[in-house]
């Protein structure tokens, strides 16, 4: 599969998209000008980029706490994602959700989720509804490493598997469960192994390198919708912040975070190097983009700043449905 | 109309609306071949076909979230979960997804879900296949409740259920499973919310639900002579009819609220509570409660006849507000 030049800027703008928004929200949070929970996706943005760039708006996915991310790159938007984050009216869903249960049924977004593991079963429902519906779309679920400890991993694959449904499992290995690593949390070198149990492929790819995801991810949908099952993706990577803003991460080896924040590592500025190194870019086009997405990120901080709160009895409604 | 009992109620509701609305499935642990534990579910799979009646590994968490993302996506899930008590093994699905999903994606997708479960004891299935757990799912707001005390309610409320673009638990009594009524034929759907009176009388009010209902009538017509008890069948505890718990009460000055549940905790506190609120001034007693004791369900039929709150313990509760 040879990438166009545009796919390879836009894999790299999205992953630039994604770390401006969560490094400004980190410093917005710092500021004191957001509250609640944050859950940091930097350093993990190839993974999201890749996966997504294979997705059209009749797939679906179904993300984590940690989805800003995931909502960047399948095209939510910014501004609207960012007055949730400020608990404003304009916000996703006018200061209901908040950072981790942000939604764009519109583009398949079926909602970001507090509760680890939750969403891997659920992207089944909905790999069901395509299904059901005769839509030639898949299903995404992503989760972490720590994730896959859950019997909600265990039972969404064994399902998937039985019924051959259109999901693709996507395990974020980013190091981490909270704090505890995978070596100390399970028996496995690699959590792809875990496919063999029901008897789907598992394949390990280096989730810092976006086109290697896309590679793997177009595999995986490909499968999936032909009607051959599901797929068990594990993308290693690094959490570079701690579990939210406001944990210092002071169980990270030290040497281990600064091998991985290195630029040789970190997705970003090796995804720069390669860009420029093999010819589909140029400095001034890299600069041109980030210009454009540090404005939009500002853009979108504003809106938010602006908005209005939401009226207080708004609390009371989309309790129950009509 | 036509006499048929509660199995086959339950099963006409769920062939009526699949008859209705190409969105409507079936799935849970059995409902396909086996046609579920009691035939709840009998010939759907041969008449709808496998796409549309669904055998499930026996993965309560995987059956509730294939239903919640379905039903996200459009869909009308009936989700059959058999006995209640294994409503722990997916109690983070229920709780904190299909409770809460309309409300955190702000009204962007419903969750028009059914959870199918059965309540209740007196068959010697000890702790952990005979509880009466309704009460835990009125604490969350975003869940609809219903609970059957026949044939007729069996099918118009999971007709209504899988109509309702909420998830919906409803309940079942297994100990109801044998029993015949009139029901109508076709279509037929009992809205939430209104709770019905199945004796008339103006001395003291029975409140109660699902099977425990019955035991209110008959323990009324041991009363009628010297007390005229008038029963209420709830039908829902959420939406909860406070309009006619109150109506009743006002006329009468007296209530024993009963329910099969543990009395501990049970959706009979709430009644109180809204009754020492919004009904005090027609109380000319104390409010009671006849409930099961603050144990798990004992095996043996010698234990668990006297663990299931009866008529008697209703007849003996209500002569108490007279004493």
């Amino acid at each position: 599969m040879e990438l166009a030049k545009q796919e390879y800027l836009s894999l790299y703008e999205t992953m630039l998209r994604i770390r401006g928004f969560e490094e400004r929200s980190r410093e917005l949070m710092l500021e004191g000008r957001l509250c609640g929970f944050l859950h940091l996706y930097s350093g993990e943005e190839a993974v999201a980029a890749g996966v997504c760039s294979e997705l059209s708006d009749e797939d679906c996915i179904c993300s984590t706490h940690r989805g800003h991310g995931h909502i960047i790159a399948k095209g939510g938007s910014i501004p609207k994602m960012m007055a949730e984050l400020f608990g404003k009216d304009t916000g996703y869903s006018q200061g209901k959700s908040g950072s981790m249960h942000i939604a764009d049924m519109d583009i398949g977004i079926v909602g970001a989720n507090g509760i680890v593991g939750a969403c891997i079963p659920i992207a089944n429902g909905v790999a069901f509804a395509l299904r059901y519906k005769n839509k030639d779309a898949v299903s995404v679920a992503f989760f972490g490493d720590g994730a896959t400890n859950r019997g909600t991993f265990h039972e969404a694959l064994n399902l998937a598997a039985a019924w051959k449904l259109p999901t693709v499992f996507v395990c974020e290995n980013n190091g981490f469960g909270m704090s505890t690593p995978p070596s100390r949390a399970t028996n496995n070198k690699y959590l792809s192994e875990r496919a063999t149990a029901y008897n789907i492929p598992g394949i390990t790819v280096d989730g810092n390198d976006p086109v290697a995801v896309k590679r793997a991810m177009a595999v995986a949908a490909a499968r999936a919708k032909k009607g051959d099952g599901p797929t068990l993706l594990e993308c290693v990577t690094w959490r570079h912040h701690g579990h939210y803003i406001g944990d210092p991460a002071l169980y990270k080896d030290p040497e281990l975070q600064k091998k991985w924040l290195a630029p040789e590592v970190d997705p970003i500025p090796r995804f720069e190097k390669r860009l420029l190194s093999e010819g589909h870019a140029s400095e001034a086009e890299l600069e041109e983009i980030r210009g454009r997405v540090h404005a939009e990120i500002e853009a979108a901080v504003a809106f938010a700043a602006d908005s209005p709160e939401p009226p207080p009895d708004s609390m009371y409604e989309n309790v129950y449905s009509e | 109309m036509a006499v048929m009992t509660y199995v086959d109620a339950i099963r006409d509701a769920q062939r009526q609306e699949m008859l209705r609305d190409p969105d409507v499935f079936v799935a849970g642990e059995d409902v396909a071949l086996m046609g579920s534990s009691f035939g709840q579910t009998a010939g759907l799979y041969d008449e709808f076909g496998p796409m549309r009646v669904l055998d499930t590994p026996i993965s309560e968490g995987q059956i509730v979230s294939l239903g919640v993302g379905a039903a996200a996506m459009g869909l009308r899930p009936v989700l059959s979960l058999d006995f209640c008590d294994f409503l722990g093994c997916c109690f983070d699905e229920i709780l904190n997804q299909a409770a809460k999903m309309t409300y955190m994606l702000n009204g962007q997708t419903s969750m028009p879900l059914v959870i199918r479960a059965n309540l209740g004891g007196e068959i010697n299935a000890a702790a952990q296949h005979s509880q009466c757990l309704e009460a835990l799912f009125t604490h969350l707001p975003g869940l609809k409740v219903v609970a059957s005390s026949g044939p007729r309610l069996a099918k118009g409320l999971l007709s209504q259920a899988i109509r309702d673009n909420n998830p919906v638990m409803v309940f079942e009594h297994k100990g109801l499973n044998g029993m015949k009524e009139e029901v109508p034929d076709g279509e037929y759907a009992v809205p939430f919310g209104k709770a019905e009176i199945m004796r008339g009388g103006g001395d003291v009010t029975l409140v109660s639900w699902s099977k425990m209902a019955h035991k209110c009538v008959n323990a009324a017509n041991e009363l009628a002579g010297s007390v005229d008890a008038e029963v209420i069948d709830l039908v829902s505890l959420y939406p909860l009819d406070m309009d006619t718990i109150l109506g009743s009460v006002e006329k009468t000055g007296r209530i024993v609220i009963a329910h099969e549940a543990v009395e501990t905790g049970g959706f009979g506190a709430e009644i109180a509570a809204r009754l020492a609120d919004e009904g005090f001034d027609y109380l000319d007693a104390p409010v009671k409660r006849v409930g099961a004791p603050f144990t798990p369900v004992p095996f043996a039929a010698a234990l668990e006849r006297n663990y299931q709150p009866n008529e008697a313990r209703i007849v003996e509760a209500v002569r108490s507000l007279f004493a």
